[in-house]
């Protein structure tokens, strides 16, 4: 098949197809890999952050909920404990974009 | 047709009460056994070889294994070894329980929201009880950021524990929500290719080529929250080992 290069023996040829692909890897691959990688983990942190909000207010709501099951204050406590399950919404949104900045600048300095 | 969400369906296969309540043997139930079945014999099959040069199978669950070995340097750091054999548990059961899920006439046990909830507990109660092992009671300073004035603790305090509690809830949902969407949008198309099919067959090849991309997309987030659950599991299981 390629009897034009170098070395023809079988292992010669492997080494040239290696060498083409390590090039290839260098060149291209690098960038490919990155963005695809990117973008899957920016969908993840999107999903993450929606869900610790959600879960954030719910958890929130269900306590006041409970709270004033308990001691017959509906619905004051409710109301109350669903700010706070806000403000603990934005909290862990903020914690997991933090997370993955944090993350992203480190593995970043490693390749570079 | 059938509806998008009977795949679903919870079914007792074979019937069990004690003392009241139920605890049938479920079509759920069977796939979370054959699960571990196959996770049990994939690991140990792979390895009996013990080569040094691994084969095909062998290398698959080096690769199972590096990876979680890796997640838990990475995010826990040295300490995290000692928890390896339950975080690996869980990631395969998690990964298998999505995977297995993807074989048509299967049942995705990870989309029902309780045994998520049953996972996330399991992990949110250990790590708990982790944190109040290493620093005792001053785990509880966990609740209190560092350097806020004292009179803040009264809005701060009930802020952070909505949030430490939220944990498992998120943990749950996140998983559950991703499974049961993929599942009903799969059928949705698919119930498209039958109706759209019967008007005329040509028009049935749009919906299919759009469910076999969603087809690739699901198996990719199968393993993608897999890994979101037990890497999340690990960050937790950080803070619970060094607070900040």
């Amino acid at each position: 098949m390629a009897d034009e290069s170098p070395d023809s023996s079988p292992l010669g040829r492997l080494g040239a197809r290696l060498e083409a692909a390590r090039a290839r890897e260098r060149n291209g691959g690098q960038d490919e890999r990155e963005a695809s990688g990117a973008s899957r983990s920016a969908l993840a942190l999107g999903f993450r952050v929606v869900t610790e909000v959600v879960a954030a207010v719910g958890v929130g709501a269900l306590i006041g909920y409970g709270l004033d099951h308990w001691l017959g204050s509906t619905p004051w406590l409710m109301v109350l404990f669903l700010f706070l399950g806000s403000a603990s919404g934005v909290l862990n949104a903020y914690r997991a974009a933090r997370h993955h900045e944090m993350r992203r600048a480190r593995d970043g300095r490693k390749d570079g | 047709m059938a509806s998008p969400v009977e795949q679903f369906k919870i079914k007792p296969l074979i019937p069990l009460e004690v003392g009241g309540v139920d605890v049938s043997f479920t079509n759920s139930a069977l796939m979370m056994v054959i699960s571990a079945g196959l996770i049990i014999a994939f690991l140990t099959l792979s390895v009996r070889g013990r080569a040094l040069v691994p084969g095909r199978w062998q290398s698959m669950a080096e690769v199972c294994y590096e990876y979680v070995a890796g997640m838990l340097r990475e995010n826990v750091g040295p300490e995290g070894r000692r928890y390896f054999p339950f975080i690996f548990t869980l990631f395969m059961f998690v990964l298998f329980g999505n995977l297995l899920g993807m074989i048509p006439y299967s049942f995705t046990y990870t989309s029902h929201v309780i045994v998520t909830f049953g996972l996330a507990a399991v992990v949110f109660i250990g790590v708990t009880i982790i944190g109040f092992i290493h620093h005792g009671i001053g785990y509880l300073r966990l609740f209190m950021p560092h350097g806020a004035p004292a009179v803040a603790a009264v809005v701060l305090v009930p802020i952070e524990l909505v949030s430490y509690l939220s944990r498992p809830f998120s943990l749950a949902v996140r998983l559950f929500t991703n499974m049961t969407v993929g599942h009903i949008l799969l059928k949705v198309m698919a119930g498209f290719v039958v109706s759209l099919g019967s008007i005329f067959f040509l028009f049935g090849a749009v919906p299919l080529a759009f469910d076999a991309a969603v087809m690739v997309l699901e198996l990719g987030i199968a393993v993608l929250q897999a890994y979101v659950f037990t890497v999340l599991s690990c960050i937790y299981l950080h803070d619970a080992i060094h607070m900040h």
